[in-house]
């Protein structure tokens, strides 16, 4: 999976960029307009997609290295189950942000921002380990063939 | 009018789908479905439905079924025709729009779902939650525990294409392990016996 074109390589180095902030916009903005957690990690996970798709796996896997994203996979859910523990630890339900600060609203805006982050990160770290696990299971050592990773004596 | 135009659309693409072979065409064909079925949806007023079918349906997916290609064949096996399976796929279409026969007409104000707790959404959403885009305060807020299934059901499956396809080793490590080399040293012997009697 990897293309040698001029051309397809300058114009995703040039899309790449613009492709993360809009996921960033998309995260942040949900509360305002269409948007949300969802989105937004699918699209950022779509800028890592597209670079592996153009330099290549191994190369992609420099740039958003395996424990990375491991991380994120696991940190987005805990952030979200957190949020939620907090509010029970704050003496309210679970998952009931009002408690978060003083105010109930300021609590809600807060309580969303963080579940939102959540599950960005979910998502954008599952699309990119999906990716990358089925797009480079070719490479992986343990699919070689004995035969082949033995010189032949004869 | 636009409704028509995009469901006849997408009913022209599902039949395409269902006589291609090609899979990779049958990918590619998926997407388009996903696109039109946003497009519908923006026609719809559902912005945010759309905006996630734009982006899993007909980004994602496409993508990640693409990257599924690799590791299979790009040909379907040629269809055999059965009657059972027709018979089942007929009576289950007929019975699905039996079954739409008596939904509400859509945007009808005095449908079941619009009855129960959407009008308390919002009237008081603004006031109990704050953000001004709805659909977020039901997602994050009112619905926060469907929406914490969600994404574990997310985190699930990238955890078990994780344990089943493995985690990724460096090609640094490809150098052949000395069972490995057992392993070939043995095969290329047997091979060796084999030929040789083969020939006599």
């Amino acid at each position: 999976m990897m293309v040698y074109k001029s051309i397809l390589r300058v114009s995703s180095k040039l899309l790449i960029p613009p492709i993360l902030l809009f996921a960033l916009y998309v995260q942040f903005h949900g509360d305002f307009g269409p948007g949300g957690g969802f989105q937004a990690g699918v699209i950022f996970a779509s800028a890592f997609i597209l670079y592996a798709l153009i330099f290549g796996i191994d190369t992609a896997r420099r740039v958003v290295t395996g424990w990375a994203v491991r991380l994120l996979l696991a940190g987005g859910a805990l952030l979200y189950s957190g949020v939620g523990v907090a509010g029970l630890v704050l003496g309210g339900n679970y998952l009931n942000y009002s408690v978060l600060a003083d105010d109930a609203l300021v609590g809600q805006h807060l309580g969303i921002f963080l579940v939102e982050f959540g599950v960005g990160s979910v998502v954008a770290a599952a699309m990119i380990t999906i990716f990358f696990t089925f797009a480079g299971y070719r490479n992986s050592p343990g699919e070689s063939l004995p035969e082949e990773s033995g010189p032949e004596e004869d | 009018m636009i409704h028509y135009v995009l469901l006849i659309f997408m009913a022209v693409v599902a039949l395409g789908l269902a006589r291609q072979r090609n899979l990779f065409a049958v990918v590619i064909l998926f997407g388009i479905y996903s696109f039109t079925a946003a497009l519908l949806y923006v026609v719809m007023d559902a912005v945010d439905v759309a905006f996630t079918e734009a982006a899993v349906g007909a980004g994602i997916s496409t993508v990640l079924m693409v990257a599924t290609l690799a590791l299979t064949s790009t040909e379907e096996k040629p269809a055999t025709w059965r009657v059972c399976p027709l018979l089942v796929v007929t009576l289950t279409g007929a019975v699905l729009i039996y079954g739409t026969l008596d939904m509400p007409r859509y945007g009808d104000p005095s449908a079941p779902i619009h009855q129960h707790v959407a009008p308390h959404y919002i009237e008081k959403s603004a006031a109990e939650v704050g953000p001004p885009n709805i659909v977020t305060s039901v997602l994050a807020s009112y619905r926060g525990y469907d929406t914490l299934g969600e994404v574990i059901v997310i985190f699930t499956a990238a955890a078990g294409v994780l344990v089943l396809l493995g985690r990724y080793r460096p090609k640094k490590r490809r150098v052949p392990s000395r069972k490995d080399q057992a392993v070939a040293r043995k095969t290329t012997t047997r091979k060796a016996a084999a030929r040789k009697a083969s020939s006599p």
